[in-house]
């Protein structure tokens, strides 16, 4: 008697969880993984919502690093991606997990560090800016966690030719988000590389005096490249290739263009549009 | 400094001002921590009561067994699940990934370890003489049984509230398997994470007071419930 109470009870909730599961699948709605960056700084909600008013297809979205977005489209549980990290996408492409990578927007990345400016990096190059902190063994906070940011930053080392301090006692690798490694630099008077948005957040709230200030920007490695992939239904049956495309085409478009170009952060524009026309 | 007053009172303003964003998160919260307590009393309470009450071989080793898994990470048990119900998975074919069940499919398996062995805990800590007694007075096992379970309900109590403070306030695998998506799947904790990370640190502490709120309010059904049946 008892035994099949609980039998029937578990039945029933495997059940429900089944079928809540796929009621959540249905509909038109589109599953995106994408970085940290774009949501901490707000353009997600704004374009999402955009996006839903042309197409009527609901956008959603997992915000990790960009290391991680690959891996979800790679393990086909997302059916587009929005990332920055060119050589990543690349190959990713390559590997017939991705339909397409198109060229949607950029924004830059810049060097901050403390006014005090121990290392003496204020307008340099990228390039020459991470010689002077490696020779001055100032502290230099890395995310560490293979974000867009993080790939950015290692490129940038390989760029000027330093191997890279992986090892050093001043090279602090953060393993955090973009403000946690940001909070973390102003705490410890060091340097970092951080894209301009979350700086512009991060100064913000600082309210008139932040513990790091602009060093170094508008060096043309510094330019911060985002691209739509559509996973490739070729190796996943299950993704929404038509409404991937669909969200492709109207990023590219001028209508998601000018939603992207409008974009503001506390007065300030962050990212570029720079489709192909 | 301010972050803990601006908090307390952006907390007031959420909850009293009915800010959807988060309502939807707080409903989240309580539906996700329903269904994995739900599936982990089920499913744990029985085996608890079994692992306390009978005996048979391996039984030691089962303990033993329950015990680590008390000390299971939680990104652990998120990298699992996740490597199960993702599309490539064996259980992909469900669609559970990103989905409030899927989330409560890792959070059972957080609770589960919780709820076996204090249940087991509880029935082992019962009076000894209460069996004999029960027998001299001459009851059958099967009244022996219903009476073992009904001393025990206070334990299975206090496991349930155990499993509900880990479950409710869990991150990790919310996070991996949810995926923290707004509107469907950002629970309370998941928020709070996002929060930060934008640098909103006030949002971040007046979600962690709702939260406790909650946490709060739930353990005062609870001890009510013990005392009004003790009494």
């Amino acid at each position: 008697m008892r035994a099949t109470m609980l039998g029937r009870l578990i039945l029933a909730l495997a059940l429900s969880l089944v079928v809540s599961g796929s009621a959540l699948a249905a509909g038109e709605t589109l599953m995106m993984a994408t970085t940290t960056s774009t949501d901490d700084t707000g353009l997600l909600p704004v374009l999402g919502e955009a996006f839903k008013k042309d197409t009527g297809i609901e956008l959603k979205w997992v915000a990790v690093g960009t290391g991680k977005a690959l891996e979800h489209g790679k393990n086909c549980d997302v059916d587009v991606l929005l990332v920055h990290a060119p050589a990543a996408e690349k190959k990713f492409v390559e590997d017939g997990n991705g339909t397409k990578r198109t060229e949607v927007m950029f924004n830059d990345f810049i060097i901050v560090g403390p006014a005090s400016d121990p290392a003496k990096i204020k307008g340099k190059k990228a390039g020459e800016a991470l010689a002077a902190i490696a020779a001055a063994k100032a502290p230099f906070i890395s995310r560490g966690d293979d974000s867009g940011t993080h790939k950015m930053e290692q490129s940038l080392w390989k760029g000027a030719e330093i191997a890279l301090p992986d090892k050093e006692s001043w090279y602090v690798s953060a393993g955090q988000g973009m403000m946690a490694t940001l909070n973390m630099a102003g705490e410890r008077k060091g340097y970092t590389l951080v894209d301009r948005g979350t700086y512009i957040s991060y100064e913000d709230q600082a309210k008139g005096k932040p513990a790091l200030v602009v060093l170094v920007e508008g060096d043309k490695p510094l330019l911060n490249q985002y691209s739509v992939i559509p996973v490739n239904p070729a190796k996943c049956e299950k993704v929404k290739i038509k409404q991937a495309q669909i969200f492709s085409d109207w990023l590219a478009s001028p209508k998601g263009q000018k939603v992207v170009g409008d974009f503001t952060v506390k007065g300030k524009k962050l990212f570029t549009p720079n489709a192909a026309k | 400094m301010n972050y803990i007053l601006d908090g307390l009172r952006q907390a007031l303003e959420l909850l009293l001002g009915g800010d959807p964003a988060t309502f939807s998160a707080v409903w989240t919260t309580l539906l996700v921590t329903l269904e994995a307590m739900a599936a982990t009393l089920v499913l744990g309470a029985p085996a608890g009561f079994l692992l306390g009450y009978a005996d048979f071989p391996g039984k030691r080793a089962a303990r033993l067994a329950v015990e680590t898994f008390l000390s299971f990470p939680t990104v652990v048990i998120g990298l699992v699940v996740y490597a199960f119900i993702s599309r490539r998975g064996p259980l992909g074919e469900l669609g559970l990934l990103f989905t409030v069940p899927g989330m409560a499919v890792g959070l059972t398996i957080l609770g589960l370890p919780i709820v076996i062995a204090l249940t087991a805990q509880a029935v082992e800590n019962l009076d000894p003489r209460l069996r004999p007694t029960l027998l001299t007075l001459g009851a059958g096992p099967r009244q022996v049984f219903f009476a073992t379970l009904g001393e025990a309900r206070f334990g299975l109590l206090l496991a349930a509230t155990a499993a509900f403070g880990r479950i409710f306030s869990e991150i990790g695998i919310s996070m991996m398997l949810g995926g923290n998506i707004k509107w469907s799947t950002r629970t309370i904790t998941t928020a709070i994470a996002l929060e930060t990370g934008k640098g909103e640190f006030a949002t971040g502490i007046a979600l962690g007071i709702v939260l406790m709120i909650i946490a709060f309010a739930v353990n005062l059904a609870a001890s009510a419930f013990r005392r009004r049946s003790a009494a």
